[in-house]
C-alpha cells in the first residue's frame, strides 16, 4: 500500500476527509474502487468504532402477531430484536467458535453426561438487579416446561435435570451430548430475570440495549444500556430501531432513501441492480440454510430407493443454481450439512444424470406421472425451481406434475403432511442438531419420514463422541447414508443476502444466521 | 319533515345492524373453511398432536361451531371484542391505535381528494368535449387504471429514492410531532388519492352533464346566466345525489380497501393487522377487524342514502 493511500484513509477514518473524495483521490492513483473500499474499511476498523447516533434496520420477517417471549421467537425480527435486549448464556462466534457469554466457563464430565456452567460475575439485568445461577436455571426450566410452548423445547428434553448451586448450574442429561453448549446457543434461551416466570414478555435481560419501544409488527427500539457487561465489543450506537418492511421493494427503497442503515434478504434476482446504487454494499456470505424438494420415505412410490435416486440425478443443479440463486449459493449433494457446519467432509458431488436416472426409474418399475407440490412460500423461487425440476426429469423420461399450492397454510397443510414437495431449511450449529431435528425416526420434524434404526444408533454414538476424529468419521458415513438412501433432494444451499447503506461500518460475516447472526445492529457503527 | 326522515333513518339503521349480523356470521364461516386453526399456526412446526390438543383445549377450539360464534357475539354485544388467540392481547386496545391511523390517512386523503375530484369534474363539464376536459378525464383514468402498487412504487422512486423529498416508509407511532406524521403519510395519501380521485371526478361530471340536457338548464342559459353560474345555481344542487353516493363509496374504500397501500408504505393500519390475523387464524381479531370494516362500509352508504334524500324534495316530501 502507498504512504500516500494509507495516510488518506487514515483522514477518511478520522473524519477528515470524505469518502468520495478519498475515491477520487485512490482512482487518480491508479486505485480501482473495490479496493480503494477495502482500504477504507480496514482503516475504519482499525480506527475503532464510534460511539453514538442512531442504526436503523428495514427487515422482513414481523408480524403485530410476535411476542417479546423469547420462547415465542420464530421469524426475523423478533429473532433480531431478541439479540438486542437479550443475553445468551454461551454464543457462537462468527468463526464457528463457542463465545462465552453469561457462562464464564462451561465443563463437563468424562462421559459427556454432566455439565457444569460456572456464571459470569457481575452481568446486570436492565431492571439492575444481578444475574445469578438461579435465573439461567429457571430460564432452562421454564424452556424445558411444554407449557411454554418454547421453540428450544426439542432439544431442552434431553436434560433431566437442572440444578442451581451457589455460581453454578448444573445439567443433567438423560443421554451424553458432546454439542451441549452449542444447543444453548439456541436464539430462544435468553436469559431472563427469575427465566422469565413471572413475565415472560416483560423484555428484560441484559443485552446491550433496553427496549425502549415494542409495537410488533411495526417497529422496535432500544438505547443502549449503559451497564452492558462488555459495551467495548457491542452496543456502539445510542440507539438502535428495527422497522418491520416486509415488502421486498419497499426494504429496497427505504435502504437507498437513507431511512433504514440496513436490510435483510434481499432477492438474489435484483442483487446486481441494487450494487450499483452509490452507498450501498451487498453483505453476502454462506450459511446452513437450504433449499430443498422432500420424500417421504415410506409413502409410495417413494418407497423405492431406485425411484429416490432417479428423482436424485434427474435434477440440474448447476442451472438451479445459476437460474433461482443467479449463482448466490452453493451447489447441494443430498445431505442437508456444508462447510458450514464443525466437522463437515467433503463427499464426491452427484451431477445431473439423465441416463442414470433413466436406468433407475426403469429398474423401480414406476409408471406414470409424479405429483410434486410446490408454493411461493416454500423458499423464494420455489415456484420457478419446480419447473426447472420437470423440465431436467423430463430429458430423463420422469413426467412430474407441479402442483402450485397456496402459500397461506402450506406449512400446516403440505409441508411435513404431502408425500413430495417442496421446502427449505435454515439450518442449524452443529451437524448433531441437524440430523436430530429431521432425520431421526421419533423427530417430529422428520419430513422426510427417514426412519432407519441404523442411523439413529449412529446419531446417538456420534452426539456421545468426545473423539473429533471418530466423530467425524462418524458424520461422513451418516452424511453418505442420507445422501444415497434418504428421501431429501437437495439442489442447493442459499446464502444469506443482506445490505449496508453509507457509512455502515464494522460488518463481519457470520455464517450462523442473517445479519451477523442478528447482532449487526449492536456490532455495527455509523463513520463519523 | 323530521318524521318520515327520522322513520327511514331508523329503519336503515335496523337494516343495517342485520346486515353487520350476516356479515359476521359469513366472516365466521370464511375462518372455519380456512385450512388449518389457531393452534397449528401458533404452535407453527414444532406442533405434535399433543400439545396441538392441549391448546385446542386451551382456547376452547374443541367446542362447536355456532357455541363459538354465539360466544363471541355475546362477547360484541357486552362492548367485549375478546383477546387475540395469538399473541393473548385485548383486541380493542389494539385496534385503537391501528383503526386511529388508518382514519388518519383516510381523512387526509379524502380532504384533498373528494375537493379536487369535484372541482376537476366541474372544471371538465363546463369546458366539457374541449381539450381541458380530455387531458382531465385521460390523466384521472390513467392513475386509476394503473394497479394501485404501481402508482405506489412510481411515488417512491422519484419521491423518496431519487429526490428524497418524502420517506418511502410511512412507519407512524404514538406521539409523532404532527409535522413529521404528515409528511410520513404524503406519499400514501398521494397515491391513495390518485386511486380513488377518477371515479369520483367522472362521475361528477357524468351527473352534472346529465343535468345539463334539461329544459331548465336550457332555460337558465337563456336567461343570461354564465356557463360556472348555471352548473353552480341549477346543475350541481340537482345533480349532487349520485355525486354523494360515489363519494361515500370512495370515502369507504379509502378505509377498507388499503391493504396494498398500507403494506407497500408499511403504514400500521387495519390491513396490515388484519391480514397478519388471517394467516394466524386468530379468528376474534379477523371477526373484530371484519365487523368494523362491514360497520364502515354501511354507515357510509346508510349516510349516502340518507343525504341522498335529503338533498332530493321529491323524496323529502313523499305525497
Amino acid at each position: 500500500m502507498s504512504n500516500e493511500l494509507e495516510f488518506l484513509s487514515r483522514r477518511v477514518a478520522a473524519g477528515k476527509l470524505s469518502r468520495r473524495d478519498f475515491l477520487g483521490r485512490a482512482a487518480a492513483l491508479g486505485v480501482t474502487a473495490p479496493f480503494a473500499n477495502s482500504l477504507l474499511s480496514s482503516a475504519a476498523r482499525a480506527a475503532g468504532p464510534v460511539k453514538g447516533g442512531t442504526l436503523k434496520a428495514g427487515l422482513v420477517g414481523g408480524e403485530s402477531t410476535n411476542s417479546l417471549d423469547p420462547a415465542l421467537f420464530m421469524t426475523q425480527v423478533p429473532f433480531a430484536f431478541g439479540k438486542m435486549w437479550g443475553e445468551m448464556i454461551v454464543e457462537l462466534s462468527p468463526e464457528g467458535k463457542l463465545e462465552n457469554r453469561i457462562a464464564e466457563e462451561i465443563g463437563s464430565s468424562d462421559d459427556a453426561k454432566v455439565w457444569t456452567l460456572k456464571i459470569r460475575d457481575g452481568v446486570e439485568f436492565h431492571n439492575g438487579k444481578t444475574v445469578t445461577a438461579e435465573d439461567v436455571a429457571a430460564t432452562l426450566e421454564r424452556h424445558s416446561d411444554e407449557k411454554s410452548k418454547s421453540g428450544a423445547l426439542g432439544y431442552m428434553k434431553g436434560i433431566a435435570t437442572i440444578k442451581a448451586s451457589g455460581k453454578e448450574v448444573v445439567l443433567t442429561l438423560k443421554e451424553p451430548n458432546a454439542d451441549l453448549p452449542y444447543l444453548l446457543s439456541d436464539y430462544h434461551l435468553i436469559v431472563q430475570p427469575n427465566g422469565g416466570k413471572d413475565k415472560a414478555d416483560a423484555g428484560i435481560s441484559a443485552g446491550p440495549y433496553k427496549v425502549t419501544t415494542n409495537e410488533p409488527g411495526v417497529r422496535h427500539g432500544g438505547e443502549r444500556f449503559a451497564n452492558y457487561w462488555q459495551g467495548d465489543k457491542m452496543g456502539h450506537a445510542d440507539r438502535i430501531e428495527i422497522i418491520v418492511i416486509n415488502d421486498a421493494t419497499a426494504r429496497t427503497a427505504a435502504l437507498q432513501g437513507g431511512q433504514v442503515n440496513m436490510i435483510n434478504r434481499v432477492e438474489p434476482k435484483i442483487v446486481d441492480l441494487i450494487k450499483r446504487v452509490p452507498g450501498v454494499t451487498i453483505r453476502n456470505h454462506a450459511g446452513p440454510g437450504h433449499y430443498v424438494f422432500i420424500m417421504h420415505c415410506n409413502t409410495a412410490p417413494f418407497d423405492n430407493n431406485d425411484l429416490r435416486m432417479a428423482l436424485k440425478l434427474a435434477i440440474d443443479r448447476e442451472e438451479m443454481l445459476n437460474k433461482v440463486l443467479r449463482g448466490y449459493g452453493s451447489l447441494g449433494n443430498d445431505f442437508p450439512i456444508n462447510a458450514a457446519y464443525p466437522l463437515f467432509t467433503e463427499i464426491e458431488q452427484r451431477k445431473y444424470d439423465p441416463d442414470k436416472a433413466k436406468f433407475h426409474y426403469k429398474k423401480s418399475g414406476h409408471d406414470g406421472s409424479i405429483l410434486l407440490r410446490t408454493s411461493d412460500v416454500a423458499f423464494p423461487g420455489a415456484v420457478d425451481a419446480a419447473q426447472l425440476f420437470q423440465q431436467s426429469a423430463a430429458k430423463a423420461g420422469i413426467t412430474l406434475e407441479v402442483k402450485r399450492e397456496p402459500g397461506d397454510g402450506y406449512w400446516s397443510e403440505v409441508w411435513n403432511k404431502q408425500p413430495f414437495c417442496a421446502s427449505y431449511w435454515g439450518g442449524r450449529s452443529t451437524q448433531d442438531q441437524m440430523y436430530s431435528t429431521a432425520y431421526l425416526s421419533t423427530a417430529d420434524w422428520n419430513d422426510t419420514r427417514f426412519k432407519r434404526p441404523d442411523f439413529d444408533k449412529m446419531v446417538l454414538a456420534a452426539r456421545a463422541e468426545l473423539d473429533e476424529a471418530k466423530r467425524k468419521a462418524m458424520y461422513h458415513d451418516m452424511a453418505v447414508m442420507v445422501r444415497d438412501e434418504g428421501g431429501l433432494i437437495l439442489p442447493m444451499f442459499n446464502q444469506f443476502i443482506d445490505a449496508t447503506g453509507a457509512k455502515v461500518d464494522g460488518w463481519v460475516d457470520d455464517p450462523h444466521q442473517e445479519l451477523m447472526n442478528g447482532y449487526a445492529l449492536a456490532k455495527c457503527w455509523l463513520q463519523a | 319533515m323530521s318524521s318520515p326522515i327520522l322513520k327511514l333513518v331508523a329503519q336503515r339503521i335496523a337494516l343495517g345492524i342485520l346486515l353487520l349480523l350476516a356479515v359476521s356470521v359469513l366472516i365466521f364461516a370464511g375462518t372455519q373453511i380456512l385450512p388449518g386453526d389457531v393452534a397449528q399456526a401458533i404452535l407453527g412446526q414444532s406442533a405434535t398432536p399433543e400439545s396441538l390438543a392441549n391448546l385446542r383445549e386451551q382456547l376452547g377450539l374443541n367446542d362447536p361451531a355456532y357455541v363459538r360464534y354465539f360466544r363471541w357475539l355475546g362477547g360484541v354485544v357486552t362492548g367485549d371484542l375478546g383477546t387475540a388467540m395469538s399473541s393473548g392481547q385485548d383486541i380493542a386496545t389494539s385496534i385503537k391505535g391501528r383503526l386511529w391511523n388508518t382514519l388518519f390517512l383516510a381523512f387526509w386523503a379524502a380532504i384533498v381528494a373528494v375537493p379536487l375530484a369535484i372541482i376537476l369534474g366541474l372544471i371538465a363539464v363546463r369546458y366539457r368535449n374541449g381539450w381541458v376536459d380530455k387531458l382531465i378525464s385521460g390523466l384521472a383514468l390513467a392513475s386509476t387504471s394503473f394497479p394501485e402498487f404501481f402508482i405506489g412504487y412510481v411515488l417512491v422512486y422519484f419521491f423518496a429514492v431519487k429526490w428524497q423529498i418524502f420517506p418511502g416508509i410511512s412507519t407512524v407511532y404514538d406521539g409523532m410531532p404532527f409535522g413529521e406524521r404528515m409528511q410520513a403519510i404524503a406519499l400514501p395519501a398521494t397515491a391513495l388519492t390518485l386511486v380513488v380521485l377518477a371515479h369520483m371526478m367522472r362521475m361528477t361530471r357524468a351527473a352534472i352533464l346529465n343535468v345539463m340536457q334539461s329544459a331548465y338548464v336550457e332555460t337558465a342559459e337563456l336567461k343570461g346566466l354564465s356557463a360556472f353560474n348555471v352548473i353552480r345555481k341549477h346543475a350541481f344542487p340537482n345533480a349532487i345525489a349520485p355525486i354523494i353516493n360515489v363519494v361515500m363509496l370512495n370515502l369507504a374504500y379509502l378505509i377498507v380497501g388499503v391493504v396494498v397501500v398500507e403494506v407497500i408504505f408499511v403504514y400500521p393500519g387495519m390491513g396490515q393487522y388484519l391480514v397478519d390475523h388471517v394467516t394466524k387464524r386468530d379468528v376474534p381479531v379477523v371477526q373484530a377487524v371484519g365487523l368494523i370494516f362491514a360497520a364502515v362500509y354501511i354507515g357510509l352508504n346508510i349516510i349516502a342514502d340518507i343525504a341522498a334524500i335529503v338533498a332530493n324534495p321529491r323524496l323529502r316530501h313523499p305525497k
